[in-house]
């Protein structure tokens, strides 16, 4: 097991290493040119240019600018922010609570309603209810995200008035930011009135960003039901005249679930891919919002180490998913 | 039953909203600030959360017009040469007292030095903390026309100027002029903590900032010192909503009481909402489309001329601009004095162009029309406006081709002085001076730069530099007016528009007036 995760750990460099080749190159291959769009309508002197070119370090061969960042990633250090000033792992680190908890709300959204979705309509199979299931996850997974979004905004918040349109929490409410995650900040100060506005903020944004996931949890959770409804040891079971409840949650799901498990794992991609579109409309002040600022100011330092960290975390729970998947399933030994 | 329940709860969370009675207004604001030093930033949002609610300027513009008024000086003098001005301090502009810091002195002559200085003198603390990255101090060639500041006495400045400049005055009221404090800075210096100057700022404005939470909202509470009065607002928060449509959505939930930047589609439906009010000023701006005058056939203003009359200015107002917007004649939009009113505009004839074009000598003319690839407030649409302009030159016989590219790339082609065709771009106005449009866009000097025409006309330029030297607004005007003339017959540009702003809030904010040089304040701003 040791062994297993060693073996894997550096599997990763070379992915890393990649990873921050794409990363560098990506910024810089798009056009537009962070000094130019500062400048605006009004230009810039060929001279002035020149000046703040070397400030930034961009007049050197691309080749050199990356061996630098590669040099000061392997320290931590991600460089500074061009517009900010302020370091990137900084600016990073304060805004990942809030897509952490923003996906934590939507993955476990998307556990409820998607995983006994899944099991109701495998064990109902060719039902109107299974088709049911089926065809709201089917539209689920191919919702737009922007779209179904300002549908639930304009539906649940400016017509009947129950949700908040955007924002994490009110703007009555200040707590002292001790974790990052808005929900433990507010019970950590003992604010309930605080708690509840950011459970109440957190809603929607929840409901979108685990909209996709909760299809994909849906329909996998049905598909390896039926396959272990399939098994002969279910049928064993039956046989020996357990009840239904216990065939299926017992013998069937909870071996169902070694697949569910690992497409649950890989949603985390597709939460903080997601995150960056939901974090957009809703005003989410996470790291998607602040990737897309950072792309559209061309401000190289904090998209490539955002990138670098993103990637890093998808990275590293696909490790641990991994890891998982050996503690629950008895039959995988390493 | 269980809706009523649900609503019941609901309808507690708004009313949990009056735990106190203090007077809040929410500002929906388009971006998060990039810092609160607004020396160190071109953007507009950034100066609406840092220049406007927390700092002042030794003179400033009269809400609502580009007017001067008095700000932390209380008059000034300038000298017969118009080299040196003298700014009179006012002795009561108290800067902020906060949990970060508390001044032991009011405003003085020192720390209107000291704002200077950090962007100018390469010695400065703050110079060197921020690599000289002053952009607008340098933009507007600050560092070579201040010979000088000299302090006469505690409340007394005379700046000294290389030449006689004036539109510097105007140039003083801009956001990045913005009067700081020395003492404030100085301790932060000690503390070796330079960078808190531009995450927890320090001025004498309206509002004090508390707090930042970064990408969410900012809050602000009233000074209660503030030399023109405590505002009648007790907080003021911006809740920072980057997309247009949710900031609407806001707005109408009573989540936020202003938002700027609506998209053009939205005004008619907010127009019909009884709990909201739209505000719409013509804004201080230009679109134009500017020839290539160093590129045949462009070189000749005949030819100009003829494809200004092909283009029907009048649809591109209706198509693009929706109606928000009037028909341009000039170069400098009819809100700014110096403004020609007697200028005619070419007409919009098609046979007379094509015409004079074969007048000219010009047959199966193709050329380049350059798109910008973003909306900017003086220009909805750059790509329907091409278009419209396209099928307007065919039916004179000119086959033009549009191009775009990605907008930094495209500023700097366009400047280029080879570039092939014609661009369209416009321009914001800065301190509401002609100077700022005419000699910025038009001037020799901005050949190869901010002059898309890359015209250097010497009767225009002689006229704008002469303009600049005199310090009496009625003669200055003259002169402006003139340039306007000689601009018309040369036609370096077909000025297309001058757009409005629009500006929804919610019917009960009172005191707020769009600004015309696009900043959004809410001094003596109030809730009903």
């Amino acid at each position: 097991m040791f062994k297993f995760v060693l073996v894997k750990l550096a599997q990763l460099i070379p992915t890393f290493i990649g990873v921050t080749i794409v990363a560098f190159a990506f910024i810089r291959l798009l056009p537009g040119d962070p000094i130019l769009l500062m400048a605006g309508e009004r230009g810039i002197s060929p001279e002035r240019y020149a000046q703040l070119e070397a400030q930034l370090g961009f007049d050197r061969s691309p080749i050199i600018q990356y061996f630098d960042f590669l040099a000061n990633l392997v320290q931590g250090d991600l460089g500074t922010s061009l517009v900010t000033h302020a370091p990137v792992m900084e600016e990073f680190l304060s805004r990942f609570p809030a897509t952490v908890e923003l996906s934590a709300f939507a993955l476990a959204f998307a556990i409820i309603i998607g995983l006994p979705a899944g099991v109701i309509a495998a064990t109902r199979r060719g039902t109107s209810i299974d088709h049911t299931v089926m065809g709201i996850s089917l539209t689920g997974y191919s919702m737009p995200i922007f779209w179904w979004g300002l549908l639930l905004i304009m539906f649940f918040s400016s017509t009947l008035g129950w949700t908040p349109v955007s924002g994490r929490i009110s703007y009555l409410y200040f707590v002292d930011s001790v974790t990052g995650f808005m929900t433990i900040d507010t019970l950590l100060a003992g604010d309930w009135a605080a708690f509840l506005s950011a459970l109440h903020y957190l809603i929607l944004p929840a409901i979108v960003l685990g909209t996709i996931p909760m299809a994909v949890i849906a329909r996998q959770t049905r598909s390896s039901m039926l396959e272990v409804l399939g098994e002969d040891y279910v049928r064993t079971a039956r046989a020996k005249g357990l009840s239904n409840f216990r065939v299926i949650m017992v013998h069937t799901l909870r071996n169902a679930l070694i697949t569910v498990v690992t497409v649950i794992g890989l949603q985390v991609g597709v939460l903080l891919a997601g995150a960056i579109l939901t974090e957009t409309i809703f005003s989410w002040p996470g790291i998607g919002k602040w990737m897309i600022d950072a792309i559209s100011r061309r401000d190289y330092p904090a998209v490539q180490g955002g990138l670098v960290l993103i990637a890093f975390i998808v990275m590293i729970v696909n490790l641990l998913v991994d890891v998982a998947y050996g503690i629950i399933n008895p039959r995988i030994r390493y | 039953m269980k809706r009523t329940l649900l609503a019941a709860g609901v309808a507690a969370f708004a009313l949990g909203a009056t735990p106190a009675m203090a007077k809040t207004l929410v500002y929906c604001s388009e971006g998060s600030p990039e810092g609160f030093d607004p020396s160190l930033y071109t953007a507009g949002t950034t100066f609406d959360a840092s220049s406007k609610p927390v700092y002042n300027r030794l003179v400033e513009f009269k809400p609502g017009t580009t007017e001067l008024r008095p700000g932390i000086a209380e008059s000034w003098e300038v000298s017969e040469d118009g080299k040196e001005i003298t700014f009179n301090l006012r002795d009561d502009a108290q800067f902020h007292t906060t949990d970060y810091f508390t001044p032991s002195r009011p405003l003085n002559a020192d720390d209107v030095i000291y704002t200077f200085q950090r962007q100018m003198n390469e010695d400065n603390a703050y110079y060197q903390h921020n690599n000289g990255s002053y952009e607008y101090f340098n933009a507007m060639s600050m560092s070579e026309l201040i010979d000088e500041i000299v302090k006469v006495d505690e409340h007394t400045v005379t700046f000294k100027l290389t030449r006689p400049e004036a539109p510097f005055l105007a140039n003083l009221a801009m956001d990045f002029a913005s009067i700081h404090s020395k003492e404030y800075g100085d301790k932060m210096l000690e503390a070796g903590t330079p960078e808190r100057v531009n995450q927890q700022p320090i001025g004498t404005g309206p509002y004090q900032f508390v707090n930042y939470r970064e990408d969410a909202a900012i809050r602000y509470s009233a000074n209660p010192d503030y030399f023109r009065g405590q505002q009648p607002l007790d907080n003021l928060v911006f809740a920072i909503t980057s997309d247009a449509q949710v900031r609407y959505q806001k707005l109408r939930a009573g989540e936020c009481h202003v938002m700027p930047y609506p998209n053009p589609s939205d005004i008619d439906e907010m127009k019909q909402n009884d709990s909201i009010q739209v505000l719409e000023e013509p804004g201080l701006n230009v679109a134009y489309f500017a020839y290539n005058t160093q590129q045949e056939p462009f070189d000749d203003p005949k030819v100009r001329k003829a494809l200004n009359m092909a283009v029907n200015k009048e649809a591109i107002i209706d198509a693009v601009f929706q109606g928000a917007g009037q028909v341009a004649k000039n170069p400098i939009p009819p809100t700014m004095w110096g403004y020609n009113e007697a200028i005619e505009d070419d007409p919009y004839d098609p046979e007379k162009a094509q015409q004079m074009l074969e007048e000219a000598g010009v047959e199966n003319l193709e050329m380049n029309i350059w798109a910008m690839p973003v909306q900017r407030p003086y220009m909805p649409n750059a790509r329907r406006t091409a278009e419209l302009m396209q099928a307007d030159l065919a039916k004179v016989g000119v086959d033009a081709e549009i191009v775009t590219y990605e907008w930094g790339e495209y500023l700097k082609r366009s400047s280029n002085l080879d570039r092939d065709g014609a661009v369209i771009l416009g321009w914001t106005g800065d301190n509401g001076d002609p100077d700022n449009f005419l000699a910025v866009l038009l001037g020799c000097d901005g050949v190869g730069g901010a002059n898309r025409a890359q015209w250097c006309h010497e009767p225009f330029d002689e006229l704008i530099m002469e303009a600049k030297t005199l310090t009496d607004q009625d003669q200055r005007a003259e002169l402006y007016k003139e340039a306007q003339v000689v601009f018309k017959e040369q036609a370096p540009w077909n000025t297309i528009a001058h757009s409005t702003v629009f500006m929804p809030l919610r019917q009960e904010v009172t005191g707020y007036t769009i600004d015309p040089l696009g900043g959004h304040s809410f001094e003596g701003v109030d809730l009903k």
